[in-house]
């Protein structure tokens, strides 16, 4: 028997439960919203917001924060959007670079036991300008290929769940199943035991500097794809977004508790505050405003839950 | 010689030297023509991140995590609500400032609420409030574009005494500042929980209070901030504030307060201020282009943080 | 049983000696474990026994002595090399991550469980030696260990020390594994404990009940000072011998004014903790001394005492109650500011007015405090770190001193202290104490304690005796400590 009334099945109950309401009540208010089409809809824009959680999500697993999200995002969409298009060996390897880069970044931080916000900060300023450089004005052309896939329509289920599915499981699998998932999450809940142990920390900061920079990679990808063209400031809002998303799905700022699944579900949750509005006939200025306090929402249940679950406890 | 000396082990130093060694930079391109002007200009937009800065570097001080997320919201919805009210009438002109102020207080006291009921780290708190108060912005401007009142409009674009008056804002403001950190016991302590909040309690200091007055500080100087700047551009625009969350946190540091807390430096906010205008100044007289400008910025913010922290672990 | 022989010890360690500043934690020690034995380690607090376990297990590298594995002098020793030698340590801290589930945190320890199928690998070796150690429990391996019990914490922190992946087991240390067990846990422990002697592998075992230290271990070492007093085979002792040679060997009965505080209206009360064991009071211009092993409670009670007496969100004018830490890095000093700032901190509402703060008051105050107490400084403009500890320590005293509160809480202070400090410190207390200020003095060193007018002493995080007076002795204080309400 598993116990259903572990604290990390009640951080996933919150944000899953929180999802299924605004997805009920968007149904309800708007049966079409059911079908193939509607769900394409409502969730498209969910899967490069999914990708950029994850990423977030797995630097704040060793007890970091990533201020650069978003510029960096938009960095890579300004590279997909010209160099992989009419250079893809270029791109690639301008993509392959920053991977590097980010590695470097988790070496130095550990090494100079840097503050992560302040690094990030000026990375931010960094990729930013890289992206002016290289996109001046709002332009570029998504290649082909990412194009056709961003916009396939594979039977029955629609692509944006298909892959926010994918991206979950692939993320759990990667950081909550495997072996090396392991000591990357141990780093963040006791560093000195998993350093007595005798594992490198500064390898195991490197390793996930990199893969959160190629999961913002793919974020970059899955935005221009869609959006079909891309400019220096699209995705800056993706650093807050990303942030919220992963506490939204039950992740803390410190002590390595992240949850991929629910990472997932908390972008997905943040994308569909917005379109709920327009169902409510709410003005969409309230957009952001409804992810505010959707989180607000949710942190307070989680509190509630938790002070519930003591007294059972203690009971 | 001893005064020098002296100078040199001020953290803030470092800021102004560089900031004066770009002024000259520029000057010497411009053949000195151009001075006076960009001095100017330089003082006005600096002095809106020197308000901002200031009330970050107030949160930043109380030690590791504390960080404002809200000032560019609180910054836009201040200056929104506060040009609604005036409605280009100069005598509503007290009125307004009053309202913005209270919209600060009112942030304020919501961003700590909010980190103490729900026991979340300062960031998530400021963030979430931060969504909210962006959201009714943007719903209290509904794109319309409001003119200032003649008078306050003139006067954020005039001088006296040859400095702009934003510049004379952000002076007094700064000394005031300075006053609560260096000689009364709330600077004391907010220093005091930086360094320790464990032996800040310890040690008979209202923590929570003290924590308290500092979020709705840091919040009243960014409405006070989005008043003058909506005020200085002939309206109010809902991005007004974006540039200011990512620079309010840059120039305290590069300004030479602790990252770490306990370590406020006012002055440094002065130099790193003027400093980033006058580098975004110099690269353009030279005419590099905002994609260089932004670049520098982010490797002069990592220089100064890998040199500072560098500094500490010696001192441990 | 010291035996001759062909078997080598596990390990052997002659003629160690450390110290840290001041203070000499081992003085020529020598310690070697057979195979198949089990050693009991006992002592009061500073007695070195931490010290000698680390030094044991790679942690810490000695100043002076050798260290030999199986007969053979090692020169570099080290965690890594204690690990592959087969010595292992469960601490009395836990050092599991509390957000990896039993079976992740056993593949943080043991390295070699990685590729395909290791999940499995790991969760039935570390449910094997759960089910083998501990039968009967209800631990599910794939449980977080943040969502366990303490007991259940310390369960599976034994158990991964006893499993074998990669290395046999040759040597595990046991240190206080018992305190967060109840009894039949603990029954289960030791008789696991002495199964496995049988098989060959050595045990160190500290506890504080005298009880399975007897029954469990082979051979006691007892130690004071950094210093073996006693080594011999568990018969030899009983429980009053081995409190008995834990004290000072020669000390008369110290000339200590007794006084007794006519009981009145207490200043300062405290319900029992956890339920157990006796309430707290205290009385005007008493010092009362909380005895016992460290961590049983005794800085808990005094942050309770302070934390309900002071305010978090108003500044108060008389403040009630004062703290000095004795955990200096954690909660005494402010490492940025000079020692003018760190005393006056506690003091400033009567050094201003409206909130601002006349320095030449607080300067004043300074000066005083620091003739009075004699911090040793030529400058107090200077850094707070620029002082020694014990100077720093004048300093915290200086600054709850200064305060105009009636009780004093002190948080064992005359940690890592010289002596002179120490006794320029008890006299201050002293005459304090007969204006009428009231001391509440957590101390771990016994001749601080002996100075108090009352001793509550703590065993197990509640107060299982009261002394007064003539009670006050060595001997009722060590009993107490290891016997539970026995004096």
């Amino acid at each position: 028997m598993i116990n259903w009334f572990t604290r990390d099945a009640a951080r996933l109950l919150i944000p899953a439960l929180s999802l299924t309401v605004l997805l009920l009540v968007i149904f309800y208010l708007q049966p079409r919203a059911m079908s193939y089409n509607g769900l394409n809809l409502l969730f498209n824009l969910a899967v490069p917001i999914a990708l950029a959680t994850i990423a977030q999500m797995l630097i704040m697993t060793v007890n970091d924060l990533d201020l650069s999200m978003g510029t960096f995002v938009s960095f890579v969409a300004c590279v997909v959007a010209t160099f992989l298009n009419t250079n893809p060996l270029l791109g690639v390897a301008i993509l392959a670079a920053s991977i590097v880069v980010y590695a470097a970044l988790g070496v130095l931080i550990h090494v100079r036991n840097l503050p992560s916000i302040v690094v990030t900060l000026g990375m931010s300023f960094v990729w930013g300008g890289l992206a002016v450089l290289i996109l001046p004005a709002p332009g570029g052309q998504s290649p082909v290929w990412l194009r056709a896939f961003m916009v396939s329509k594979p039977p029955l289920v629609p692509l944006a769940i298909i892959a926010s599915i994918l991206i979950a499981v692939v993320a759990h699998l990667l950081i909550m199943r495997s072996s090396l998932g392991v000591v990357l999450r141990g780093v963040g809940g006791n560093l000195r035991s998993v350093e007595r142990a005798g594992w490198s920390i500064v390898r195991a900061r490197a390793t996930i500097y990199a893969l959160a920079a190629l999961f913002a990679i793919l974020a970059g990808l899955a935005l221009v794809g869609l959006a079909t063209s891309a400019d220096a400031n699209i995705a800056l809002r993706y650093t807050l977004l990303s942030i919220a998303g992963v506490i939204l799905g039950g992740g803390e700022f410190v002590g390595g508790r992240v949850s991929p699944i629910g990472a997932v579900i908390g972008a997905l949750t943040l994308t569909l505050a917005g379109s709920f509005l327009s169902f409510l006939r709410i003005s969409p200025d309230w957009q952001i405003g409804a992810q505010g306090m959707i989180l607000i929402v949710v942190l307070a249940l989680r509190l509630l839950f938790n002070r519930l679950e003591k007294q059972r406890k203690s009971a | 010689m001893i005064v020098i000396k002296r100078l040199l082990h001020k953290p803030w130093i470092w800021s102004f030297v560089a900031a004066v060694t770009v002024w000259f930079v520029t000057i010497i391109f411009t053949g000195g023509a151009s001075a006076f002007g960009l001095t100017q200009a330089t003082l006005t937009f600096a002095a809106f991140s020197i308000i901002v800065g200031t009330g970050q570097m107030f949160v930043i001080t109380l030690g590791p995590g504390n960080i404002d997320l809200s000032v560019p919201a609180t910054m836009t919805l201040a200056g929104t609500v506060a040009l609604k009210v005036m409605d280009g009438d100069n005598s509503m002109i007290v009125p307004g400032l009053l309202v913005a102020i209270a919209i600060g207080f009112a942030i304020g006291i919501c961003n700590y609420g909010l980190i103490k009921l729900l026991r979340i780290p300062p960031i998530i708190a400021t963030l979430s409030m931060s969504f909210i108060v962006q959201s009714t912005a943007i719903w209290t401007n509904r794109g319309l574009r409001i003119k200032p009142p003649a008078v306050l409009a003139d006067f954020t674009i005039s001088t006296t005494m040859g400095i702009p008056n934003v510049a004379w804002i952000a002076l007094i403001l700064t000394i005031i500042a300075y006053w609560l950190l260096q000689k009364t016991i709330y600077g004391r302590w907010v220093s005091a929980i930086g360094q320790s909040i464990l032996a800040a309690r310890m040690a008979g200091i209202p923590v929570d209070g003290v924590r308290i007055a500092t979020y709705v500080l840091c919040a009243l100087l960014a409405s006070v901030c989005g008043f003058l700047l909506a005020n200085f551009s002939g309206g109010a625009a809902l991005n007004m504030g974006s540039e200011y969350l990512l620079m309010s946190i840059a120039v305290v540091v590069i300004g030479g307060t602790a990252v770490g807390g306990g370590d406020s430096n006012v002055p440094g906010i002065w130099g790193a201020s003027l400093f980033m205008f006058l580098v975004v100044s110099m690269l353009n007289t030279y005419g590099f282009d905002a994609g260089i400008r932004l670049i520098m910025t982010g490797i002069i913010i990592i220089g100064v943080i890998v040199l500072a922290g560098g500094n500490n672990s010696e001192q441990r | 049983m010291t035996m001759a022989g062909p078997q080598h010890a596990v390990i052997e360690v002659t003629d160690a000696k450390m110290s840290f500043g001041a203070v000499k934690a081992l003085d020529g020690i020598t310690l070697a474990i057979q195979p198949g034995e089990c050693v009991g380690l006992v002592g009061h607090n500073g007695a070195g026994k931490s010290t000698i376990v680390n030094v044991v297990n790679g942690g810490l590298t000695l100043h002076e002595g050798r260290i030999a594995l199986g007969g053979q002098p090692v020169d570099k020793y080290n965690v890594k090399v204690a690990r592959d030698h087969g010595v292992r340590c469960v601490f009395q801290e836990l050092s599991l991550c509390p957000n990896l589930t039993v079976t992740e945190n056993t593949r943080i320890i043991h390295s070699s469980l990685s590729g395909w199928g290791w999940r499995k690998r790991a969760s039935s070796v570390v449910r094997a030696k759960l089910d083998e150690i501990f039968p009967g429990h209800h631990i599910q391996v794939g449980a977080l260990v943040g969502d366990l019990t303490i007991s259940e914490k310390q369960m599976v922190e034994i158990a991964t020390a006893f499993s074998e992946i990669a290395q046999k087991v040759r040597l595990v240390i046991l240190d206080e594994p018992t305190s967060s067990l109840d009894a039949s846990l603990a029954a289960q422990l030791l008789k696991y404990v002495r199964a496995f002697i049988k098989t060959g592998g050595s045990v160190i075992l500290i506890s504080h009940i005298l009880g399975e230290i007897l029954s469990t271990c082979d051979r006691i070492v007892v130690m004071k000072d950094g210093k073996v007093v006693a080594a011999r085979p568990s018969p030899e002792f009983t429980e009053h011998s081995l409190v008995e040679s834990m004290g000072s060997v020669v000390k008369g009965p110290s000339a200590r004014p007794v006084r007794d505080i006519s009981p009145g209206t207490p200043v300062l009360s405290a319900a029992r903790r956890r339920e157990q064991g006796l309430p707290f009071r205290a009385h005007k211009g008493e010092i009362i001394g909380l005895a016992g092993l460290g961590g049983h409670g005794q800085t808990e009670t005094l942050t309770d005492i302070y934390l309900r007496h002071s305010g978090n969100w108003l500044r108060e004018q008389t403040p009630k109650v004062a703290f000095v830490a004795g955990d200096r890095r954690l909660n005494g000093v402010f490492p940025l500011w000079s020692i003018i700032k760190n005393m006056s901190i506690s003091h400033l509402a009567d050094l201003s007015t409206k909130g601002l703060i006349h320095r030449q008051d607080e300067m004043k105050l300074v000066e005083t405090w620091k003739a009075k107490i004699e911090v040793r400084t030529k400058n107090v403009e200077n850094t707070i770190l620029s002082l020694s500890g014990g100077n720093q320590q004048k300093v915290l005293f200086a600054r709850a001193l200064a305060t105009r509160a009636d009780v004093v809480l002190m948080d064992d202070p005359t940690r890592g202290v010289d002596i002179g400090t120490k006794q320029e410190v008890y006299s201050i207390l002293r005459s304090e104490a007969d204006k009428g200020r009231t001391f509440i003095w957590y101390s771990t060193e016994m001749d601080e304690i002996c100075l108090c007018d009352r001793v509550y002493v703590f065993n197990n995080g509640a107060i299982v005796a009261e002394l007064k007076g003539d009670e006050v002795t060595e001997k009722n204080i060590l009993a107490a400590s290891f016997m539970g309400a026995a004096a």
